[in-house]
């Protein structure tokens, strides 16, 4: 375990010192963050009462989602794990007493802590400040809150592994590019990323949700907000532990199974 | 002691002739060609030897390497490294070795060489005092003290060469598997690297594995020869049989690929 946790501190250390991309990053999704908002108070002032959320619920969804940005964008993938196959030099980590799949896992998982650590704060004060209904509002109650934060982490710790299961089917595949490609633009339409998924039409909403996409940023979105019912709450939460159990049983299978047909590119 | 004994590896391998409606019909069919890179290949090596693995490009050299150090599984055969089977095994079995890629890096990029090696310390358990005194050791040897506080990045060649062969031997393994470690290096840091080598196979018997296209390396280091062409062994004995009575080592080794022609 302490290989795994050195290792996550190094990265972390490494992720904190890129301070110019936080910047960018900050400023890009501000105005992302206006924009969309900018957009859906066209369409609520056409007819409020036509969408499943609030106004204020909306804006405070995508507020959330930019600030959160770096746990769930699956675009933002380890872009040295899959250089790192296409080139050979997994050839080193394949010579390190750890487990390929834990690495690439704490890998993920703290390029996307400290990626939001240093993002999400500016982005929440700005946004709690800013006049309603525009801005994000307080969570919906403090068991709201704490469900939140515990939904957070599940959806966070979900895409990670998702996205270590993209990289160990690029051992299949040779070249990741199309794997990547099909799976950032399936997760942005499946997960809520683009629309949130109560935007949808109630009986395709109703598949949605049982998907394994819908248990990374949805859920701690919409239950912040308080849209939803104590036992869609219950149901979403457990779809989170299913999905994240399945996902990272089947990522270890298959990385067990890479091992023993794996070659090295490049000589 | 290390043994393989009738090991094959192939890989397939996509092929197609030039021009854009080559590439075109291979969207549809594509060729493939069984290459083997391995072919009923048995030796034995005992500890603390010191064994340079040579052949002509595309030989098999690096993915004997790769088999031996448990990153390939080969096709059929069997390979035994002191008692364990590397592929089967795998993280057992990377504890007790250390490998170098002249090719490649196994530093981090962006933080000091230092910080890697913290790193490695705690990848392969190292308890504090040994880790200490393996690094004081290495960074005399190697003369690596001005370099651990840069990054990797900043490093030339040689410089990080020296600072990747350090990284190798922290754990100190016992036996060491060098695939091409003077690539690209000028004559004092090949000097320092080959006096190094030499030392750790005497202080601390360590058995080494070196492939490379240097035949001064082989002079210099390997006291048996093993030549490998087209994925099989063709001749395992000294340096004297390879050289029957001097000249120079380079053509005598270019004769020796034309005459088994493997070039």
């Amino acid at each position: 375990m302490k290989k795994y946790l050195s290792f996550f501190r190094l990265r972390f250390a490494m992720g904190l010192q890129y301070r110019a991309a936080a910047f960018g990053g900050i400023a890009t999704q501000f105005t992302w963050g206006a924009m969309e908002i900018m957009i859906f108070r066209a369409f609520y002032r056409s007819d409020a009462s036509a969408f499943p959320m609030s106004f204020s619920a909306t804006a405070s969804y995508l507020w959330l989602q930019q600030a959160f940005l770096a746990f769930f964008a699956t675009w933002m993938m380890d872009g040295d794990i899959f250089d790192s196959i296409v080139n050979g030099d997994v050839a080193y980590e394949l010579c390190r007493p750890v487990s390929i799949y834990n690495m690439w896992f704490s890998k993920g998982l703290s390029t996307r802590l400290s990626r939001a650590v240093l993002r999400c704060f500016p982005i929440l004060t700005v946004a709690a400040l800013l006049p309603q209904p525009y801005g994000l509002n307080a969570p919906a109650s403090p068991m709201h809150f704490v469900l939140f934060l515990l939904t957070l982490i599940l959806g966070l710790l979900m895409t990670v592994s998702l996205c270590v299961l993209i990289c160990i089917l690029a051992f299949f595949t040779i070249s990741p590019m199309g794997l990547q490609m099909v799976f950032t633009s399936m997760t942005d339409f499946f997960a809520g990323a683009l629309i949130p998924l109560p935007f949808f039409p109630e009986n395709v909403q109703r598949v949605m949700e049982l998907l394994p996409f819908a248990a990374m940023q949805n859920v701690p979105l919409r239950i912040y907000g308080g849209s939803m019912s104590c036992y869609e709450m219950q149901k979403a939460v457990f779809l989170q532990i299913f999905w994240l159990t399945a996902i990272t049983f089947t990522g270890k299978m298959l990385c067990r199974l890479a091992a023993k047909r794996i070659t090295v590119q490049g000589g | 002691m290390i043994t393989m004994e009738h090991v094959c590896k192939s890989y397939k391998i996509a092929k197609r002739n030039a021009g854009f409606g080559e590439a075109v019909k291979a969207l549809f069919h594509r060729d493939y060609e069984i290459i083997h890179a391995l072919n009923d290949v048995s030796f034995t090596i005992r500890d603390g030897e010191m064994v340079g693995y040579i052949g002509p490009n595309g030989a098999g050299k690096s993915s004997t390497i790769k088999i031996l150090s448990g990153i390939l599984t080969p096709d059929c055969g069997t390979v035994l490294v002191d008692g364990r089977i590397p592929y089967k095994n795998r993280i057992k079995h990377v504890k007790e070795i250390g490998v170098v890629f002249g090719q490649r890096s196994q530093l981090w990029w962006d933080v000091p060489v230092i910080d890697s090696f913290e790193l490695l310390k705690d990848i392969y358990s190292i308890p504090d005092p040994r880790y200490q005194q393996s690094l004081e050791e290495l960074t005399e040897l190697l003369n690596l003290a001005e370099l651990l506080r840069s990054p990797a990045r900043q490093l030339s060649l040689g410089q990080r060469m020296r600072c990747e062969i350090a990284a190798s031997l922290l754990h100190r393994p016992r036996i060491l598997f060098l695939d091409e470690p003077t690539i690209g290096l000028d004559a004092v840091s090949k000097l320092a690297v080959r006096d190094f080598i030499l030392n750790q196979n005497k202080t601390h018997g360590t058995t080494v594995i070196l492939t490379t296209h240097d035949m001064q390396d082989i002079e210099a280091l390997a006291s048996r020869i093993i030549l490998i062409g087209k994925g099989r062994i063709l001749m395992d004995g000294t340096l004297d049989d390879i050289k029957k009575g001097g000249g120079n080592i380079d053509e005598t080794v270019a004769e020796l690929y034309r005459a088994y022609d493997i070039q």
